[in-house]
């Protein structure tokens, strides 16, 4: 089927010898985007206990959590969560989830992976910078895990860190000692490492893309990977600043987010000169595209996921193209929705509104597009697909309570009550846990060279989708009866008759976290036990299924494919198949070559 | 009978020897018993300060519990007599530097959202519980200077945890920052110390024999010292007056 | 499977709605001036959004019903009118909800943060601080006497870090612990922070506004109906976040005016 005679050059690529630049340093990109998929598994456990706990600790407080009280004698006293304790483990939590596995697993560790492979290059354009970046991140990631450790343990200023809380030290209370130093210092590195790894991207997109493979040919996962990284180049070089300044304030003893005047137990402190706003706009500023950064990978995936199981393109590949740039466009113009009363200018409130509202155009478009695509389509039915159509439903829901957020006048009640973490969960959590998992099962053949089991894949995404909903759908109630987040115990008498939901989804979060135990023993069982999977398990059109699985150490085993079709020619009529990979010579008439 | 008349020396004498090593070793446990004690009254001069009332309207769990009788401040509490209580006597010179610590701990009690005692006495190295008694969360934060700081809550119904002080300091304030009228101190001492009561009296015991200088700390009103001599087995009597101010 | 999966959404989309449709778990009854504004939005949105989360979720699962299974020999359709049709759809549908709301929906905003407080209305100081909110009301002489942040002394009770030795302004202020106004009284809120970031949300007055440490912002509403309501603290603050609260009191003026005297004793 594939032309070989375009491949006249052999390189003598042999990978490089020895466990450790096998495995560890590796300059691979597959390996460096499994090192990324795996630090994200360890950082979505680990976050996902602390929200176990967390959840516990808000229904049944005086439950003493087993080993809890080893873990921080201070925090936990023989296993029940102090209040402040709470706050850590929910900083904690979020920072984990945003920073170590939205950021890690879609864009930079599925992204690593097959980036290079779908435009046809053998590696990324710096493979030396691409070790860097994930060990930068590594070292985020221990600097971070660090903070459980230290004197009053870890910061509880929350994911957002807003100053002064943040910038003002130990006297602001537990957490706000060394551990909101050591975030701050573990967020800065992280940055350094996504500022490395987006401008690899970049470069590598617009320069090793093979013969043939021209911007609008490259399907649209990698045109997803492409826009984030543009997204992460701008968001992660101004967030990386800010916590440079947060650690000066912290530790050299510089004003940039402490006003003067402040009193913290009885005591004026010695700052003056600075703003606290200055913080939030350059946290939002980097905070609102990161959601994007968490949330364009997975739309990508998703469309090529789905793409394959409807067998046939979508309704228009342009058009997704088209939305998704004005999704990362827009985002860098809305950020301040996050900030409706925080007392900046009420006119800005207006003007932040705006651009939220035409956000929610292209957003509609991608929904409309990918729900119109099914109708006419094949759709076949697998793990992969179910997450993905799994991955609609999510985001539909979680995006229409972006319309109440996104107007001011309703962000006067809404703001800060369980509406919010509702809405984030869903848009920006669970469906992108859904692109995670809709690409672990679809790309798992082609990373391990095994078929993942079926069976075990659809009990999983059953359990999953409906406890999912059962978690993150009552959060919306609880917000409209204007439950507050960020409380470590509801102990206001208008917060009583919601103490039955907050069990309920207490009970549905440690049920749908159990379940993935499922999925853990599905990815480590079929890793070493699985069906061996062939080339093209999924009948795929792009590069990553033309060559064996799993790829070889030059991906393309010295030959340059070129490419002759656009990504997606599914249901090609008179063809073999119906199908026609991207590198196949055949001539075709091509169904829906959008020019 | 000679040989017989030394060897009762003898023993004695041996017996004497063992004693003072006994004491040399023990230190304080024989001075508690064979030492005296002093004993005194604290008084105000003048009308105590206004003390402002507490409105603990925040916390409904606190404010029911006084319902019938509205908290104050207790920046000088005066008894009706005249006495001056929560007032701290300490041997702040004089002292042979062998007394240990004791071993009976003291507590300190959050209940209706107020620190009970208002001041807390203790040694260094003794032992001092810290209670919630409250149906609310409080944080217990003292803000020393010449020991570590800490700051940490105690939900409802969590147990009494223990703390120890290294470092002499009179006195620590301490508060709760989620009821900030929540305010006391914790007198870190050496030696022998005693608390003053509603009608000012307090009390030092297990003082040896000697002459040491007495201090009295008021939270509001400062230092007060004077000399005072404790002879063996006899209670030494000293009397501190404070004016208002 | 397929089927099963269209089911499942649709009785997941149903299931969410019913809550919302039977207000369930619904705001509490608003007590403001402005909040029938912020309320009419709120069901014009749920209305809209509702539509269309019902409306995305059936489709979404009508299609995967009609269109799973491989049926190898079938051709594939297209929606009638292709991409086009949606970025059409999209605009007419999400363009005038964005007009509507966004355009007619500023009034709620604008009624509370675009209009100056009326000349009448009644000062008081609100302070935020780790972790309980205090009040103040500037006393007979309508004035509010200066802070001096480095007086601040909370076992002396001095949460403003008032000088009413020195500051003649001071010495009538009335320093509370609870929020009393009287009803259908316009109050001018002036809101200062002691320490970090705090804010003010009374679900009931729909009112919530940040403290912003070093910037004094204000803010005006009036409420019109008498109760004791709670004051909550909703930027996180540290560990006693969760306990930040106050009492709100409505009171009828006369009510409110000897509270005001016995608040005044007390000092
Ligand atoms: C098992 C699933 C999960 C459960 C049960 C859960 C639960 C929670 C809870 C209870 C909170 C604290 C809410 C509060 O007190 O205000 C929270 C906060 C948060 N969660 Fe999750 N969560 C889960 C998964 C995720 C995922 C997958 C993400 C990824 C985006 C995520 C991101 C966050 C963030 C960013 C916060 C905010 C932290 C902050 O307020 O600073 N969570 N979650
Ligand atoms: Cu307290
Ligand atoms: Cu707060």
């Amino acid at each position: 089927m594939h032309d070989m005679s375009h491949a006249t050059e052999h390189h003598a690529h042999t990978p490089p010898q020895g466990f450790i630049r096998n495995y560890v340093f590796s300059l691979d990109h597959k390996v460096i985007g499994k090192q990324y998929y795996g630090l994200g598994l360890v950082a979505v456990i680990t976050g996902m206990v602390l929200s176990w706990i967390m959840r516990i600790h808000l229904v049944w407080p005086n439950f003493a959590i087993p080993g809890l009280g080893l873990l921080s004698k201070a925090g936990a006293p023989g296993g029940i969560v102090t209040p402040e304790y709470y706050l850590q483990l929910m900083t904690m939590h979020g920072t984990l989830m945003v920073f170590f596995v939205l950021t890690n697993v879609p864009f930079a560790g599925f992204g690593n992976y097959f980036l290079p492979i779908q435009i046809g290059a053998e590696d990324m354009a710096f493979p030396r910078f691409n070790m860097m970046s994930f060990w930068t991140t590594f070292v985020a990631f221990l600097v971070l895990i660090a903070a459980f450790f230290v004197g009053d343990g870890p910061p509880l200023a929350g994911w957002t860190s807003y100053a002064p809380l943040s910038a003002v030290g130990g006297a602001a209370g537990p957490g706000e000692a060394t551990g909101q130093t050591l975030w701050a210092i573990s967020i800065a590195i992280f940055c350094i490492g996504q500022l490395l790894g987006s401008l690899n991207f970049i470069s590598t997109t617009l320069d090793l893309r093979t013969k043939g493979m021209t911007l609008w040919r490259m399907p649209l996962s990698t045109w997803s990977w492409f826009i984030t990284s543009c997204i992460g180049l701008t968001a992660f070089a101004v967030l990386l600043p800010a916590c440079i300044l947060l650690i000066l304030d912290r530790t050299a003893g510089t004003s940039f987010f402490i006003p003067s005047g402040l009193v913290i137990n009885d005591k004026l402190q010695p700052h003056s000169g600075g703003s606290t706003l200055l913080w939030q706009h350059l946290f939002w500023f980097f905070g609102h595209p990161e959601v994007y950064i968490a949330i364009v990978p997975a739309m990508g995936i998703v469309s090529h996921i789905l793409i394959n199981s409807m067998r046939r393109p979508m309704l228009s590949h342009r058009v997704i193209i088209y939305s998704l740039l004005a999704i990362g466009f827009l985002s860098y113009m809305v950020y301040g929705h996050h900030m409706f009363v925080s007392g900046m200018n009420p006119f800005s409130s207006l003007a932040f509104s705006f651009p939220t509202l035409l956000i929610t155009i292209p957003s509609t478009v991608l929904v409309l597009i990918w729900i119109g695509s099914l109708y006419g389509s094949k759709l076949r039915i697998t793990t992969a697909s179910l997450f993905a159509l799994g991955f609609i439903s999510m985001f539909v829901s979680g995006g229409v309570s972006g319309f109440f957020l996104a107007q001011p006048s309703l962000d006067i009640y809404l703001h800060a009550t369980y509406f919010v973490v509702g809405h984030f969960h869903m848009v920006m959590g669970v469906a992108a846990i859904f692109g995670m998992f809709a690409g672990t099962y679809f790309w798992f053949p082609k990373m391990f060279g095994r078929m993942m089991n079926e069976t075990l894949g659809r009990v999983h995404f059953w359990l999953t989708f409906v406890g999912t909903y059962c978690i993150f759908m009552p959060f919306h109630y609880l917000g409209l009866a204007a439950n507050v987040r960020r409380y470590s115990a509801f102990v206001d008498d208008y917060l009583q008759p919601l103490l039955g939901v907050h069990k309920f989804i207490t009970i549905a979060a440690l049920f749908t976290g159990a379940v993935q135990l499922i999925f853990l023993y599905n990815l480590i069982h079929s890793r070493f036990r699985g069906a061996l999977a062939p080339a093209n398990p999924w009948e795929a059109t792009s590069l990553e299924w033309t060559m064996p699985s799993p790829p070889p150490f030059d991906n393309f085993g010295g030959r340059h494919p070129v490419v002759y079709h656009d990504p997606y020619q599914y249901g090609i009529e008179g063809a073999t198949n119906d199908y026609v990979m991207q590198d196949s010579p055949e001539e075709i008439k091509s169904v829906r070559d959008e020019r | 009978m000679k040989t017989e008349y030394k060897y009762r020396v003898l023993a004695l004498f041996s017996a004497l020897v063992l004693f003072s090593i006994a004491i040399l070793i023990s230190g304080r446990t024989v001075d508690a018993a064979s030492g005296g004690s002093i004993t005194g009254k604290v008084k105000l001069n003048g009308t105590a300060p206004h003390q402002r009332g507490i409105d603990m309207s925040k916390e409904p769990t606190c404010a029911a519990i006084h319902k019938d009788k509205p908290v104050t401040m207790e920046n000088v509490v005066a008894g009706a007599d005249g006495g001056l209580a929560d007032v701290v006597v300490y041997i702040s010179q004089g002292l042979s530097g062998n007394e240990g610590a004791s071993s009976e701990p003291v507590s300190i009690t959050q209940k209706g959202c107020q620190y009970i005692p208002h001041v807390v006495a203790l040694d260094v190295g003794q032992h001092m519980k810290v209670i919630n008694a409250d149906q609310t969360s409080h944080n217990i934060h003292p803000q020393p200077k010449n020991n570590p700081e800490w700051n940490k809550s105690q939900p409802p119904g969590a147990p009494p945890f223990d703390v120890t002080w290294a470092n002499e300091e009179i006195a620590v304030p301490v508060k709760c920052n989620i009821h900030p009228w929540m305010h006391g101190y914790v007198a870190v001492v050496k030696g022998p110390f005693g608390v003053s009561d509603e009608s000012g009296s307090f009390k030092l015991q297990g003082v040896a024999p000697g002459s040491y200088t007495l201090t009295a700390w008021q939270e509001t009103y400062g230092t007060q010292t004077q000399k005072v001599t404790v002879a063996a087995g006899k209670p030494a009597t000293a009397d501190f007056t404070f004016t208002a101010k | 499977m397929a089927k099963f999966l269209a089911v499942t959404i649709v009785i997941i989309a149903i299931a969410s709605a019913v809550p919302i449709l039977r207000h369930t778990w619904a705001p509490p009854q608003d007590i403001s001036t402005h909040g029938p504004l912020i309320d009419e939005q709120m069901s014009d949105t749920m209305a809209e959004a509702g539509i269309s989360f019902l409306a995305a979720q059936i489709i979404l699962a009508i299609f995967i019903w009609m269109f799973a299974g491989a049926r190898p020999e079938g051709k594939i359709k297209t929606f009638p009118g292709g991409a086009k049709a949606m970025v059409i759809a999209s605009l007419l549908l999400v363009g005038t909800e964005v007009l509507a709301l966004g355009i007619f929906g500023q009034r709620a905003w604008a009624s509370v943060y675009f209009t100056p407080p009326g000349p009448n209305a009644m000062p008081v100081q609100v302070q935020a601080g780790q972790f309980a909110f205090y009040f103040r009301y500037p006393g007979a002489d309508g004035k509010f006497g200066p802070l001096h942040p480095e007086q601040i002394n909370e076992g002396n009770q001095n949460f403003f870090g008032l000088d009413t030795a020195n500051d003649p302004d001071s010495k009538d202020d009335i320093v509370t612990a609870e929020l009393a106004i009287p009803v259908n009284r316009e109050i001018h809120l002036l809101m200062h922070s002691k320490d970090v970031g705090h804010s003010f949300y009374v679900p009931e007055l729909r009112v919530q506004q940040d403290f912003v440490p070093g910037l004094d912002v204000s803010l005006h509403f009036t409420a019109t109906k008498v109760g004791k309501y709670e004051i909550v603290c909703t930027q996180l603050c540290g560990l006693g976040h969760y306990n930040m609260k106050a009492y709100l009191e409505v009171m009828s003026p006369d009510d409110f005016n000897s509270w005001l005297k016995q608040q005044a004793a007390l000092q």
